[in-house]
């Protein structure tokens, strides 16, 4: 355990956690967004599959890093179309047809994989940048100023869709249509939509989110995010729908996974409870939410289709 | 009052369960027994290859399947084939569906279909089926065994490892601790260890399996570990290492592979990669088969006879030294001058 | 009461309209199978051969029909689980998680009593099984019936931990010792006791007693849930939480049973999946899906399909079951991957929760808990119908 807590076994551990925890975040930020404003998304996990794939694909072919991203925050805006229409327009049962997303994105994106990649190469990955200065401070300075830039903009997106939420009239409305649409509609929100436009910046964070998995693993392969989706839809809950506290959830989870790593790799942690340990992100985030206080409630029409009449 | 409809539905559920209940009792009564010929008679072979990944994984499936296609027009062979089978579940029915339709060999590529093996095999005394990597044939008549002594490449590869390292620390990647994987990981440390003492320094390998056959994002997390740990070498056993590699790759960290060539995966950071050749055992197999023998017999490939080969990435610019070591160490193995711990 | 009841009655009204138009549901398919159509033409797949092949695959011959059985009772298990719990106003996804509780704890039990014969071990094993799920529902059900703690979140947590505990007790104290251990022990537990397989039902097929009993179990639930006075109070906190405490129901306990039978029904489909199986025992491969081959997953599909109705879920999940058998023989037939089955799957989930609204425009029915509807106001449907809403505000006694 002494070796464990060495400068720099712990600086990798947590620049490896910050750095596991960023697709997380980009899609628990997105989700929140469009919680926020009513509507729950589950398919993102189904989104982030199409997503990372479109950005592999795209890395392969033309093997420019930049436009593989953009490609995949395209692939999340085009289902984040889909995903409005169908939970906000046609007002479907949203936690099913979330389920459907999911479905689809799983078969569809390791179907192409199959079909379409001859020889699966990995891609070329991201660089860190090192931020100058900053990453020059003892012991901080390799933990979080070493990463790549999804990261640093996964992290930089915390601040700034807090500032979304709270104090732009965008965001006013859309917390509005989330707690009491038939209200918000009274005073002239258009309440369908605001919820396309949160639903549409939700899908395509989660499509951000894909490339950035994608980009941290190097390589696609079927069900690659291995219900990571999920796990983000689950820290918006954690979270209690707040940025901060989505990032708090995330980084929570991107510890967990790594610290677990770190000590099986050790020796610390023995192969015969090298399972039991995987367990530990899933039991530390539920035991979590039972001890703080849950004084925290769910926007009040979250799920529930809005329509105007009465 | 009128019957609900649900009610209706349910009767008219019950009705047709009914029906479609003794239809299929009646066909399944009076259904023509499959004739098997013997494989005596027959010239062209159906060979069915059940995998737990991706025919084109540069790993385990792939060794396999390629080994079978190079052999189709010479050995004369029907070749189907069901890959990404990790569900064990399913791919037992899909194993008893090729038993059942009379293909001549099933190939169950997998450790973990071995206890479908042992269930259906006396169900199908006419059937062959091999299973892999294993080495047990349940001393049944139809079963063969093949395995990979994979701890022979992987204590040369950590030989090479050890003497390559400049910070003297390895990071191997196991995916579960079974079958040719755990072979290969405990050659290794095995070699590594071998060579430090040889040499007089220390090595430390750092082993984690992650308790998966396909999570490539937990084979990369893994890798970024050991990195972070300051492991200079890495390596790793499954189809899930391409997770790995790539972070060899970005992290410009040596890779060693096993079951596959793994050069073009990285090719300037695979060393070496330890390459399964099925062929040999395989044409043994068909040959057994069109004799009448479908079973009771474990084919072993190795670094002697041909089955594993080291194959040095000429993308990597390897120091003559450690690449003579290598070659004194291969020649040694096959001519069994040095076994290879377990 | 009077006022749970009429929206009872209005909700029954409204599932009867929904089930009078019946082409949604296979409209939906139809789609779907379009779409696929599609897919397959542009990966240079033929599907008119590609859909002749996932036929015969799946309903050709009574060896086919009974492999799509075995593959639909676990399904038709599931579905009926998020069934009942979907009528609480419960969105049950921890049906991977519930499914493994349910193998392992049938299997622990098997192997703890060999000797028994297989008039007592089997209905002891299923039992178990259904036990081990019903604590894994529990757990999600307590937290939200008590401690307000959302489902998704606690239910998305426990399918991650049970698939590591599974893990775990396979490869650990429940491996089977007897394999060679010279390279390592697959995760599988010791054969299983052959008292506590499930006996085939029909020779040379896979057809086995799991396939009756998931039926049976399907209609008994139908009866539990709309025969009963307990499925009554499931359907009410489901339509109305408030209005069920006023009316004295006990909902925090309704909600939580409702969850813990929707996880044993699931628990009892794990075990299905164990004593069913071919290879006689317990095995996963370290995966997510390993174990379960996200039938967790499938069988929401399969309930949504079925209508949320058990009985309608029978028909259901045989489809479905034949669709992923069928997929293999897809598969094999024109090189086109089986995960064109998962995508159908999505594609008609996705249709028909859509076609619901074009529904929807015409009559006022509704194919959501009646709980989630409370938003929406009443539309301008055929008098006959008080929405539910009205129904569900007025305090009458």
């Amino acid at each position: 355990m002494s070796h464990f807590f060495t400068y720099a076994i712990l600086t990798a551990t947590v620049a490896t956690a910050l750095g596991l925890a960023a697709p997380f975040l980009l899609a628990a930020l997105g989700e929140t967004v469009g919680q926020r404003s009513g509507v729950i998304n589950l398919g993102v996990d189904g989104i982030m599959l199409l997503s990372a794939f479109a950005t592999y694909y795209t890395a392969l072919q033309t093997g420019n890093l930049f436009f593989a991203i953009l490609v995949g925050i395209g692939t999340g805006m085009v289902m984040g179309v889909v995903t409005a229409f169908i939970s906000v327009t046609l007002k479907a049962e949203q936690g099913i047809s979330g389920i459907g997303v999911y479905l689809f994105g799983l078969g569809f994106s390791d179907l192409l994989f199959i079909k379409l990649v001859g020889t699966p190469l990995p891609i070329a990955t991201l660089n860190p940048i090192n931020i100058p200065l900053l990453d020059r401070i003892p012991a901080v300075g390799g933990m979080f100023f070493k990463q790549t830039i999804l990261v640093y903009l996964a992290f930089l997106l915390v601040p700034i869709v807090t500032f979304l939420l709270n104090r732009t009239t965008f965001g006013m409305k859309i917390r509005a249509a989330g707690e009491n649409p038939a209200a918000a509609d009274s005073v002239g929100v258009d309440v369908a939509r605001i919820r396309w436009s949160a639903v549409l910046i939700g899908c395509t964070l989660a499509g951000l989110a894909g490339a950035a998995l994608l980009l941290f693993d190097g390589i696609f392969q079927e069900n690659l995010t291995q219900s990571e989706g999920f796990i983000a839809v689950a820290l918006v809950y954690f979270g209690a729908w707040r940025p901060v506290g989505v990032m708090g959830g995330s980084v929570l989870y991107g510890a967990a996974i790594a610290v677990v790593l770190e000590w099986k790799s050790l020796g610390i942690i023995p192969l015969s409870a090298s399972d039991l340990a995987a367990t530990a992100p899933a039991v530390i985030t539920i035991l979590a939410l039972l001890t703080v206080a849950r004084r925290f409630r769910q926007p009040a029409a979250l799920g529930k289709p809005y329509e105007r009449g009465g | 009052m009128q019957m609900n409809p649900v009610r209706r539905g349910a009767l008219v559920l019950a009705a047709l369960g009914i029906a479609l209940g003794t239809a299929a009792y009646a066909s399944g009564a009076s259904a023509t027994t499959r004739s098997s010929s013997t494989p005596r008679a027959m010239s062209t072979l159906k060979v069915a290859l059940v995998a737990p990944s991706a025919t084109n994984d540069l790993a385990f499936t792939q060794s396999m399947y390629s080994a079978l296609e190079s052999l189709k027009s010479t050995e004369n062979l029907q070749i189907a084939v069901s890959a990404n089978e990790f569900v064990v579940s399913n791919a037992a029915d899909i194993i008893e569906e090729y038993a059942h339709e009379g293909y001549n060999l099933i190939i169950a590529h997998g450790s973990q279909y071995g206890s479908t093996i042992e269930s259906l095999a006396p169900k199908f005394p006419k059937v062959s089926f091999a299973w892999g990597t294993a080495g047990a044939t349940f001393g049944m008549k139809n079963v063969f065994a093949y395995e990979a002594s994979s701890n022979e490449g992987g204590y040369v590869q950590g030989y090479m490892a050890a003497l390559l390292s400049k910070s003297k620390v390895l990071g191997i990647c196991g995916p579960i601790a079974t079958g040719d994987a755990k072979l290969y990981v405990d050659g290794f440390v095995a070699g590594a260890k071998a060579a430090a003492t040889a040499n007089k320094f220390t090595v430390t390998a750092h082993t984690v399996y992650t308790g998966s056959f396909s999570d490539d994002s937990l084979m990369a997390s893994c890798a970024k570990t050991f990195v972070g740990d300051g492991a200079d070498v890495l390596t790793g056993s499954s189809q899930s290492v391409v997770g790995a590699i790539g972070v060899a790759k970005s992290d410009k960290k040596l890779w060693f592979g096993t079951q596959w060539n793994q050069s073009s995966l990285a090719p300037h950071n695979v060393v070496a990669s330890q390459v399964y050749n099925w062929a040999p055992i395989l044409k043994q197999m068909f040959t057994e088969i069109r004799g009448g023998t479908l079973g009771d017999a474990t084919y072993v490939i190795g670094l002697g006879n041909g089955g594993e080969k080291i194959n040095f990435n000429p993308g990597y610019n390897l120091s003559a030294s450690v690449k003579t070591e290598a070659q004194k160490l291969i020649a040694e193995i096959t001519d069994g001058d040095i076994t290879v711990p377990q | 009461m009077s006022v749970v009841s009429g929206a009872l009655t209005n909700a029954w009204r409204d599932r009867r309209r929904f089930l009078l138009s019946w082409f949604a549901l296979p409209m939906s398919l139809v789609v779907a199978l379009l779409l696929g159509a599609v897919m397959m033409l542009a990966l240079g797949a033929n599907p008119v051969s590609g859909y002749k092949a996932l036929v015969i695959g799946a309903f050709d011959g009574s060896y086919a029909l009974g492999a799509t059985a075995v593959e639909a009772a676990p399904l038709l298990l599931v579905a009926v689980g998020i069934c009942v719990a979907f009528r609480a106003n419960v969105f049950n996804i921890g049906g991977e998680g519930q499914l493994a509780m349910g193998g392992l704890a049938s299997s622990a039990t098997a192997l703890a009593l060999p000797h028994l014969p297989s008039i007592a071990l089997i209905p002891l094993v299923l039992l178990a099984g259904a036990a081990g799920g019903a604590a894994w529902g529990a757990i999600p059900g307590a937290f939200k019936a008590y401690f307000n703690v959302n489902e998704i979140l606690s239910t998305i947590m426990l399918n991650l931990v049970a698939v590591q505990v599974m893990n775990w007790l396979l490869a650990g104290p429940m491996v089977d010792k007897t394999q060679n251990s010279t390279y390592g022990l697959i995760p599988e537990t010791r054969l299983l006791p052959k008292s506590s397989w499930l006996p085939i039902l029909v020779p040379n097929t896979q057809l086995h007693l799991g396939v009756p009993i998931a039926m049976v179990v399907a209609v008994g639930v139908w009866v539990l849930i709309y025969r009963t006075s307990f499925g009554f109070r499931v359907q009410a906190v489901g339509l109305s939480r408030d209005a069920s405490r006023y009316a004295g129901m006990p909902v925090k306990r309704t909600m939580t049973l409702a969850m813990t039978i929707s996880g044993a029904m699931c628990g009892l489909g794990g075990a299905l999946l164990v004593f069913g199986s071919i290879s006689h025992r317990m095995v996963t491969d370290g995966s997510l899906t390993g174990f379960t081959g996200s039938d967790g997953f499938n069988g929401i599909v399969v309930a949504l399909f079925g209508a949320l109705n058990p009985l309608w879920s029978i028909v259901s999940a045989f489809l479905f079951g034949g669709l992923i058998v069928g997929g293999d023989a897809l598969q094999v037939a024109t090189g086109v991957p089986a995960d064109m089955v998962t995508a159908l799957e999505g594609l008609v989930v996705i249709f028909v929760v859509s076609l619901e609204y074009m529904r929807r425009r015409s009559r006022a029915t509704s194919l959501s808990p009646p709980g989630r509807s409370r938003s929406r106001p009443p539309e301008a449907g055929p008098p006959a119908a008080p929405p539910l809403v009205a129904a569900g505000e007025r305090s009458e006694r």
